[in-house]
């Protein structure tokens, strides 16, 4: 009963010998909706490689890691995953170049310079930032970006990358601002007063302490924004196009793995079909891709973290 | 009077002109993104306020759009607000629970921890695709608000489940040793006590949570809510559309006369989101003070 509180070490119960059949029911009601969590865990990671394997039953895994070409509704059908694959990285560098030194200098500013009352103000705009729906940043980036942008790029598409890339690093500024801001401000007030002490400007004392000390929690801010920008499915879809394309250039239509399950799931592809177990194979590296990021980023903010007294 | 060479004093001026402008920087950047929110909301206020009737609210979905509205989209999205509630509310707060007052340090529990902290990191199409194999095909429950509920539920317990821990850690140890000490049992402390002081915060994580799924589209569409459905859906088992779904399917469609639909679903989809945060301030406040 007393497990996990901190006693004076005298662990004994007073309903000792007594089962109470009600509390251990709540308890096991209360952990059978923890273990719901592992089963979710479970269930994707059995599905998804279940129905990969299928899928590499029929398509051999060096022709979809390696292939340049994915034409998978048409014959002849090729099942190079590579320019999904590209297409997807196109968005999260693009979003991550608008995103990561955008955030970076928000959350300084947040944290070094802005005073109690316009933080109090900034936070939740930023928060209203983070909790706008992703398929209105699409609409946004199809009415307003792609027009934008079209003054300064006459030959830019009407589905482009670009536009679709700078609504998802607008997206992910957020996460960056506030998870860098945080790890920020958890840097001793000592060590900036220390800098100031032997005259460092405030530059200085960004840049060469406050910065490198929460560091580990400012790179993990950028890997969640990144993995976030890989998953990101409706502004992509919406803006980016379905044209799978490995072309380095930002101005035409390309397609993501988030965009390809949504094409395919909207469309009438029979199920049982090798093109429907693509959604599955798609779907996987996509888990694992962003499983790896998010893994990584936990890794760096326990392995590197700076603690202070 | 000299105290630094001439050179000197241009390096140190050269130092703190650098730490100015750096400073303006970052304010600017800041103050952009408020800024672009601005722009953001302004820009989709002008293209769909010239839509926004009460024709629009009470009319189904329509081929042409001065006959289009979103009746259907919105009684599609305040089902599955109710339901997604009825579903991951329990599941999560219970999880909270038995993590912060059940269950012992150890290792399961930190595979428990990590689990879910990597749960929340996966993309919301992954939790379409496992609704769609297990929820639609595997327990047959078709195309239907249900489905949709529970694979939204997977989506968001992760994030209710941290958010309610959050919350329960606030509550002081004090509280719990005072019940204890009279002879509460564990779950009579954890109910009477630590969940009602708990009560705000974990209110306004789950508020959170919910205002992401109704926000959400992916999952919905690998699910196979479908973008035109000229009936209100009577049960749980009927199928459906949401307000993500319309607008994605208007937005999609070329004419301007869409898009400007579209711009009318979002201020619809925002005023629930908006609504829903505020009842979140609001029970915040009101249960703050009575525990006060």
């Amino acid at each position: 009963m007393s497990d996990s509180i901190p006693t004076t070490g005298l662990s004994f119960s007073i309903h000792k010998g007594v089962t109470r059949w009600g509390e251990t029911a709540i308890k096991f009601w209360l952990g059978s909706c923890t273990a719901l969590s592992l089963f979710t865990t479970a269930a994707i990671v059995v599905l998804l490689l279940v129905e990969s394997f299928d899928f590499f039953m029929a398509v051999s895994p060096i022709d979809f890691f390696f292939g340049t070409r994915w034409v998978p509704l048409l014959k002849p059908s090729s099942y190079g995953v590579l320019p999904l694959l590209w297409g997807t990285a196109q968005i999260a560098i693009g979003a991550a170049l608008i995103a990561i030194p955008l955030g970076l200098a928000s959350a300084i500013y947040l944290s070094e310079y802005a005073s109690a009352q316009v933080r109090s103000w900034i936070k939740p705009i930023l928060e209203l930032l983070a909790g706008i729906p992703t398929v209105v940043y699409g609409y946004f980036a199809l009415t307003f970006v792609t027009p934008m942008l079209r003054h300064v790029i006459p030959d830019i598409q009407v589905f482009n990358a670009l536009s679709a890339a700078i609504v998802v690093g607008i997206m992910i500024l957020p996460t960056i601002a506030t998870l860098s801001d945080n790890a920020l401000r958890a840097v001793p007030d000592s060590l900036r007063q220390a800098a100031y002490a032997i005259g460092a400007t405030s530059y200085e004392v960004t840049t060469s302490i406050v910065v490198p000390a929460g560091l580990s929690g400012v790179m993990a801010s950028f890997l969640l924004a990144i993995s976030r920008a890989i998953g990101e499915t409706m502004a992509v879809t919406l803006a980016a196009g379905q044209t799978p394309n490995l072309s380095l250039s930002m101005l035409g239509s390309i397609e993501t793995m988030t965009a390809y399950i949504v094409q395919i799931s909207i469309g009438d592809t029979p199920s049982g079909s090798i093109a429907y177990q693509t959604l599955f194979a798609v779907a996987a590296l996509l888990f694992f891709i962003t499983l790896m990021i998010n893994v990584i980023s936990q890794w760096i903010l326990g392995r590197f973290r700076e603690v202070y007294d | 009077m000299a105290f630094l060479t001439e050179n000197a004093q241009k390096h140190l001026a050269n130092r703190h002109r650098k730490s100015r402008l750096f400073a303006l920087l970052c304010a600017i950047v800041t103050w952009s993104s408020v800024f672009l929110l601005g722009v953001l909301l302004v820009r989709i206020t002008l293209d769909g306020i010239g839509w926004l009737n009460w024709n629009f609210l009470t009319s189904f979905p329509s081929r042409f759009p001065a006959q289009a509205g979103i009746k259907s989209a919105l009684a599609g999205t305040l089902w599955l607000i109710v339901m997604i509630a009825f579903i991951s509310i329990p599941v999560g707060v219970s999880a909270a629970l038995y993590l912060e007052e059940f269950s012992k340090r150890g290792r399961l529990a930190t595979l428990i921890e990590v689990n879910i902290a990597n749960l929340s990191g996966v993309p919301s199409i992954v939790y379409g695709i496992l609704g769609l194999a297990i929820f639609v095909r595997f327990f047959g429950l078709e195309r239907s608000l249900i489905s949709g509920a529970l694979t939204m539920s997977l989506l968001i317990v992760p994030v209710i489940i941290i958010a309610s821990r959050e919350a329960i850690k606030t509550v002081p140890m004090s509280i719990r040793y005072a019940a204890l000490s009279l002879g509460a049992t564990r779950w009579q402390t954890t109910w009477s006590h630590v969940l009602p002081s708990a009560f705000p915060g974990i209110m306004t994580g789950v508020i959170l949570a919910l205002s992401r799924a109704i926000g959400e589209t992916a999952p919905l569409i690998l699910i196979g809510a479908a973008s035109y459905v000229a009936f209100l859906p009577k049960g749980p088992m009927d199928s459906f559309t949401a307000l993500p779904i319309q607008i994605y399917g208007w937005a999609s469609r070329p004419q301007a006369e869409f898009s400007e639909l579209a711009a009318a679903g979002i201020l619809v989809l925002l005023a629930v989101l908006l609504l829903m945060n505020a009842t979140a301030i609001f029970i915040r406040n009101k249960t703050e003070k009575r525990l006060k």
